[in-house]
């Protein structure tokens, strides 16, 4: 006799691991989605989307990329306003925005846009969208998720500890309590909704820079029944990343190994690894949108079979650029140069107008395979929109690359080669 | 009126041998019985081009935000580049480098540029017009640039674009007196200097561009002395500026009465949908326009009965397509409803779908046109379209009834 739980068991998001290597796991997430025969690799990342569509491409350009993931980032600041016409339309935001087919995730925040701080209660979060701050409560806001239907969706959170600057250990203790006291209203509410129980809730893990709290949160999270764990408030920029690792170990170590982990705000190449090492599964991709909005192309290296000569002939004198960025980075002073990585070139500079080359010499993209850095440079200098589409498709096809590359390192045991390509290019 | 005028030089270069011996690159298909429609095919360079056309206009070696791959599924075949715009940046050796305009910006089709003449209207305060050339002064740096009917030729080949239009004077439709005297006669004498700069007549159709703007005797007369060049097509010039409607098509009519049928008729400026069909019931073979691809980066999307301006409240909860008989990929896939939450994001890809959308609705119509007047049915069309447009063709303004039935077409 086969017991309708045990159907159901079957039937539920499992992870399952092939290896760890050093702290990494690799592995497939399987029955995902409400057909339940989508499957995600891990480590992996989100497809990242503003209003449901991913930055500047439509479904013909999105539909071009090679390595598109499984699973699109959604994010509640840009659709809850859509509340009502969603509630109107009741077939979900996956079919409103063209997307059937893919599976989704949807975030409170956008990772690109800081959260102003000081809106966060015990009774309420805000997003801030276009047109100003939406309020939600509990209520409100498993209403929204209602009428959005996302696969996972991340529970109502106090994050707000990481836009300040140094919070009060009272303040951390609070976003710790905040959260989880969020979350046990959330599944109380799911638990009284048919149609809330077809997705899946991704709790929270906050704590600020706390080990202590950060342990709790991670321990009494991990007693609630969720799909998986988002680790908040690991984002700012490099060194604070750095002061964190530590604190990121020990919370995947209270994690249990069957649920997924994602992390908000890590983009850079090398981060990313790191994080990996540290037991993260799943990272959004708004680090080759963020790149695309200044002009820039991804441009780092990640076939770690390649010995280092070869590498610098396929970046095509990346060595040289670097320099070159240096120097210009010391004359200009506009703020988009400064946050330029080395992981890109900028096409705006003026050594690329007479450049023939593609963005990145054997990138099988459709920007590499149609058009030269001489054209980009163009389409940047003239203002011309053209230039936002194709750098968007070059960026997500590199960075989707960088994933699947991460996969196959730790398939063939390669991880310390790659991670030493990567953090040789990282300045 | 006494003024100093010219004498008109006879055609440069042109012998009595050569008027039979430029390219006929039109081959009429079918023409309407009634009125002055024709249907037909023109051979260039890059490919066959079924013509009645409408051009889009990628000023800047692109069609704003959309792929030359999304512009080819859309079953574009030519369009348009700017002469004035591309000389500046990236500036002609860097194109000419770059395998011209079809390699740099990676267009496997044709391509049509303007001579910069235009531009002498929309930037007249930053040029000056002498018989040397037009001088403009750069609004970014001040710098100066002489566009020469020499020039313009020689960016306009180093561009290699299939069809390269003469430099002509151009004056805005709304200015009256001697200066449209002036211009007209200086025009003929520009497109005898451009025929004589013209280095690759065998790869690159120049075109001339009728002027005279909207005084019957000087149109009649450059029609007349340009005519006498042996070109491979011509361009009605000078119009769709601030002009009546009722003199707009009088001088189309004007100019298609007197053009050869065996060349193409270039109607410059022209998109509007319900200008493009009676201008096409007029003889008009070829249109450009900025119109439909701008007013898609406004949040207006065309339809049969005129145009949705989708950030509009209205659209906030319709789930139904743009349009249900469209097939463009942006009707296929997306409801006015999301493309209204889009248009109100700050995501650029609201402006794409709206572009594509625009531009297939534009080519969609040419075809409809076109088969129209090959199936022998062009008049029964156009009641059609109006009927469509406007409630009631009866209910058509004015000035296009008054063209139709000029032609032989009855509204009504």
């Amino acid at each position: 006799i086969v017991r309708w739980q045990d159907l159901e068991e079957s039937l539920r998001m499992k992870l399952s691991l092939t290896k760890v290597v050093n702290g990494c796991r690799l592995g497939k997430i399987k029955n995902l989605g409400k057909t339940r025969d989508h499957t995600m690799d891990i480590p992996g990342c989100l497809l990242y989307t503003k209003t449901g569509c991913a930055p500047h491409l439509t479904h013909h350009t999105l539909r071009d990329i090679h390595g598109v993931p499984a699973m699109a980032q959604l994010t509640l600041s840009s659709l809850a306003e859509q509340h009502e016409v969603l509630t109107e339309y009741k077939e979900g935001v996956g079919k409103f925005i063209g997307m059937p087919e893919s599976l989704l995730y949807c975030s409170l925040h956008d990772p690109v846009s800081p959260c102003p701080a000081g809106y966060v209660t015990n009774k309420s979060v805000s997003v801030w969208s276009v047109a100003g701050r939406v309020e939600m409560t509990v209520s409100k806001f498993m209403a929204i998720q209602q009428a959005l239907q996302p696969d996972w969706f991340q529970c109502l959170s106090d994050g707000e500890v990481s836009c300040k600057e140094a919070a009060s250990i009272k303040r951390v203790r609070k976003s710790v309590d905040r959260s989880l006291l969020f979350l046990d209203n959330c599944l109380r509410l799911q638990e009284e909704s048919e149609v809330l129980q077809k997705s899946v809730i991704i709790g929270v893990i906050e704590g600020g820079d706390v080990m202590e709290e950060r342990l709790r949160s991670a321990r009494e999270t991990a007693k609630r029944p969720v799909g998986g764990f988002l680790l908040d408030g690991f984002q700012g920029n490099p060194t604070t990343l750095e002061t964190r690792l530590c604190l990121l170990s020990s919370v995947t170590a209270e994690l249990p190994e069957d649920k997924p982990r994602l992390i908000s705000g890590i983009g850079r190449p090398d981060e990313v690894l790191k994080c990996i090492e540290r037991g993260v599964d799943l990272f959004e991709s708004f680090f080759p949108y963020q790149v695309t909005e200044r002009g820039g192309a991804l441009t780092f290296s990640f076939d770690y079979q390649l010995n280092p000569e070869e590498i610098l002939l396929q970046q095509n004198g990346t060595q040289e650029e670097i320099k070159c960025v240096d120097q210009i980075k010391k004359m200009e002073i506009t703020g988009c140069n400064q946050e330029i990585t080395s992981f890109e070139i900028n096409l705006k500079e003026k050594m690329y107008q007479e450049d023939f080359n593609p963005l990145v010499r054997g990138c099988s993209c459709y920007c590499c395979k149609n058009h030269t850095r001489a054209y980009v440079h163009h389409l940047l200098v003239t203002n011309e929109l053209l230039a936002g589409v194709l750098l968007m498709m070059h960026n997500f096809e590199h960075y989707f690359g960088f994933f699947h590359s991460v996969r196959e390192a730790l398939k063939h045991d390669k991880l310390a080669q790659l991670k030493e390509l990567i953090h040789r290019q990282a300045s | 009126m006494a003024h100093v005028v010219p004498t008109v030089k006879m055609a440069g270069v042109a012998t009595q041998a050569s008027l039979e011996s430029a390219p006929r690159i039109m081959r009429l298909v079918a023409e309407c019985s009634r009125s002055r429609a024709r249907a037909g095919e023109l051979r260039l360079p890059h490919g066959t081009v079924a013509t009645p056309v409408f051009m889009p206009v990628g000023t800047q070696a692109t069609m704003k935000g959309i792929t030359t791959e999304q512009l080819d599924a859309l079953g574009c075949r030519i369009c348009l580049g700017n002469t004035y715009h591309l000389g500046l940046r990236p500036g002609p050796e860097l194109i000419q480098k770059a395998n011209g305009l079809h390699g740099f910006m990676n267009w496997p089709h044709n391509l049509l540029t303007d001579s910069g003449g235009f531009q002498m209207v929309s930037l007249v305060s930053l040029s000056e017009v002498t018989e040397e050339g037009v001088r403009f002064r750069s609004p970014y740096d001040g710098s100066e640039t002489l566009l020469s009917p020499e020039k313009s030729v020689q960016i306009q080949n180093a561009l290699g674009s299939d069809i390269i239009m003469q430099l002509d004077d151009v004056v805005s439709s709304t200015v009256t007196g001697p200066r449209v005297e002036e211009a007209m006669y200086r025009s003929i004498r520009w497109l005898d200097r451009c025929i004589a700069a013209h280095q690759r007549p065998d790869k690159q159709n120049l075109f001339a561009i009728i002027q005279g703007g909207l005084d019957a005797d000087l149109r009649a007369t450059c029609l007349e002395e340009m005519t006498k060049r042996d070109v491979p097509g011509f361009a009605i010039g000078g119009l769709s500026g601030g002009e009546s409607k009722s003199q707009f098509w009088r001088m189309v009519a004007l100019s298609t009465s007197r053009l050869p049928k065996d060349k193409p008729r270039y109607l410059m400026g022209v998109g509007y949908a319900t200008d493009l069909v009676v201008c096409v019931a007029l003889g008009c073979d070829m249109f450009d326009c900025v119109f439909p691809t701008r007013t898609a980066r406004f949040g207006s999307a065309l339809v049969p009965t005129g145009n949705l301006q989708l950030r509009k409240k209205v659209f906030e909860k319709d789930f139904g397509p743009i349009n249900p008989e469209c097939t463009c990929p942006t009707c296929q896939k997306h409801s006015r409803a999301f493309l209204h939450a889009l248009l109100h994001s700050d995501n650029t890809a609201a402006l794409h779908h709206l572009t594509v959308h625009n531009i297939a609705y534009q080519l969609q119509l040419m075809s409809a046109v076109r088969t129209s007047i090959v199936e022998k049915r062009f008049p029964d069309f156009v009641r059609d379209f109006m009927g469509t447009m406007y409630g009631d063709p009866t209910l058509c303004p004015t000035w296009a009834t008054d063209a139709l039935a000029s032609v032989g077409i009855t509204l009504g």
